[in-house]
């Protein structure tokens, strides 16, 4: 089966071993993604205006080029592009008269869009649908007694009408990781932002969110962090090397794309990753694990 | 802050203009604190999530304007999922985020911020941030 599929900016430069390690899991399930042709950025943060539309045009663009493919379902693994795309296209679906203006502000395009056409799915979604057990019967490398901690931030959650999983108790990466022997620790913070595009301007609020997310999952036994947003991957993973210099009681906590432990346990070759994009180093936990 | 207000104080503050660019009702709002109970960067705030809302009602978005609170939102929504009126708080942040960067009054200047930190940043903190605090 073949499905569209919409890397966004950040897969092709920081975040490559999410791109990688996500997109080799689909071949196991006989899923193959294309990458659309001529996809722009999806402006990474929902225009929360409404009275300027010109921030809706490039997510709608991206939304027209999923439905020329002829695969109208459209992957996408970064949180932000999943939140930006999906509201889009319910913006357009809902607002006729909106609709109309965007449609003249486009007028080169000649695919005519109106918003439900094409269903924006996040890769999470996806495996879920897939489901726990046929995930299970690929497992090539059981984890030895590994706990994690999964963190969900805000973009794959919030608002309600576009959210993938529930707002306050998200279940998407339990439900896989659960059925590959994998302990999941409880703590408070799984679905408290950290901070976002903060990091630009106000980076002491980022390391604040950091330390008690961080530290809160360490405090829960957790070995290793996993996660689905290149941005919360940034903040949480790339600050920790500021709070281990500030604080000598901070422990640091690896940190990895929910794809790039599913794909050791699913016997994926550990090569295709690049562990030099970590800061904290995941490798010992995970050789410790029997993942490597 | 000033305590006492007068019909004047309030009818400086162009409710239609907020409310097309927010296209949110700010009246919904009870104050119940919801908002800045679970806000994650409230403490970070000069003025609550709850009282942003409440200044609004009175008219008194230059009060709103003084402080840091627009430019520590995130946007993440929380406010938004748990408010029992259904009030988009981030909507209205943005709203308020707006009117000062249509001043041509850009929060964030590319040039200040460090090529080394520019380089290492994912480009979604990047245009995230320049989408929402220039313009």
């Amino acid at each position: 089966m073949e499905i569209s599929y919409y890397p966004g900016c950040t897969l092709k430069t920081s975040a490559k071993n999410y791109e990688k390690t996500g997109l080799a899991l689909l071949p196991i399930f006989d899923i193959n993604p294309v990458e659309i042709k001529d996809w722009v950025c999806c402006g990474a943060t929902y225009s929360l205006t409404s009275d300027n539309l010109m921030y809706q045009l490039a997510p709608i663009r991206t939304l027209i080029r999923a439905k020329e493919s002829g695969n109208p379902r459209l992957l996408t693994l970064c949180d932000m592009c999943y939140n930006t795309l999906k509201r889009a296209a319910l913006f357009i679906e809902n607002d006729e008269e909106k609709r109309e203006k965007i449609k003249n502000f486009m007028d080169e395009e000649e695919t005519e869009y109106r918003g439900d056409e094409v269903e924006v799915v996040h890769l999470l979604t996806l495996l879920n649908e897939i489901g726990s057990h046929k995930i299970s019967e690929k497992l090539v490398k059981s984890p030895q007694d590994l706990k994690i901690a999964t963190y969900y931030g805000c973009m794959l959650l919030r608002p309600k009408e576009i959210q993938a999983d529930s707002a306050e108790n998200p279940q998407l990466m339990e439900n896989i990781f659960q059925g590959l022997g994998v302990e999941i620790v409880d703590y408070p913070f799984r679905t408290e932002c950290c901070g976002s595009y903060q990091i630009v301007n106000r980076r002491e609020i980022i390391l604040d969110r950091t330390k008690k997310i961080i530290s809160s999952a360490v405090k829960n036994n957790a070995e290793l962090m996993v996660l689905s947003c290149p941005l919360c991957d940034y903040n949480l993973e790339a600050t920790q090397k500021d709070l281990i210099e500030q604080d000598s009681n901070f422990k640091p906590l690896p940190v990895l794309y929910f794809s790039q432990l599913l794909a050791l346990i699913l016997g994926i070759d550990p090569e295709i990753n690049d562990w030099s994009l970590h800061n904290i180093d995941p490798t010992p936990v995970l050789k410790r694990k029997g993942l490597l | 802050m000033n305590n006492k207000l007068t019909l004047e104080d309030i009818d400086q503050f162009d409710l239609d203009e907020f409310q097309e660019i927010s296209g949110e009702n700010i009246f919904a709002c009870y104050q119940c604190g919801n908002c800045s109970a679970g806000c994650p960067a409230a403490d970070f705030m000069d003025l609550a999530p709850h009282e942003v809302i409440r200044l609004l009602q009175l008219g008194q978005i230059d009060e709103i304007v003084k402080t840091n609170t627009v430019w520590i939102c995130a946007a993440c929504v929380t406010c938004r999922v748990r408010c029992p009126k259904g009030v988009d708080l981030s909507k209205i942040m943005e709203a308020v985020r707006q009117i000062v960067l249509r001043k041509k009054n850009n929060y964030v200047d590319l040039n200040k911020i460090e090529s080394e930190l520019r380089e290492k940043l994912p480009q979604i903190a990047l245009v995230g941030n320049f989408r929402k605090f220039t313009l």
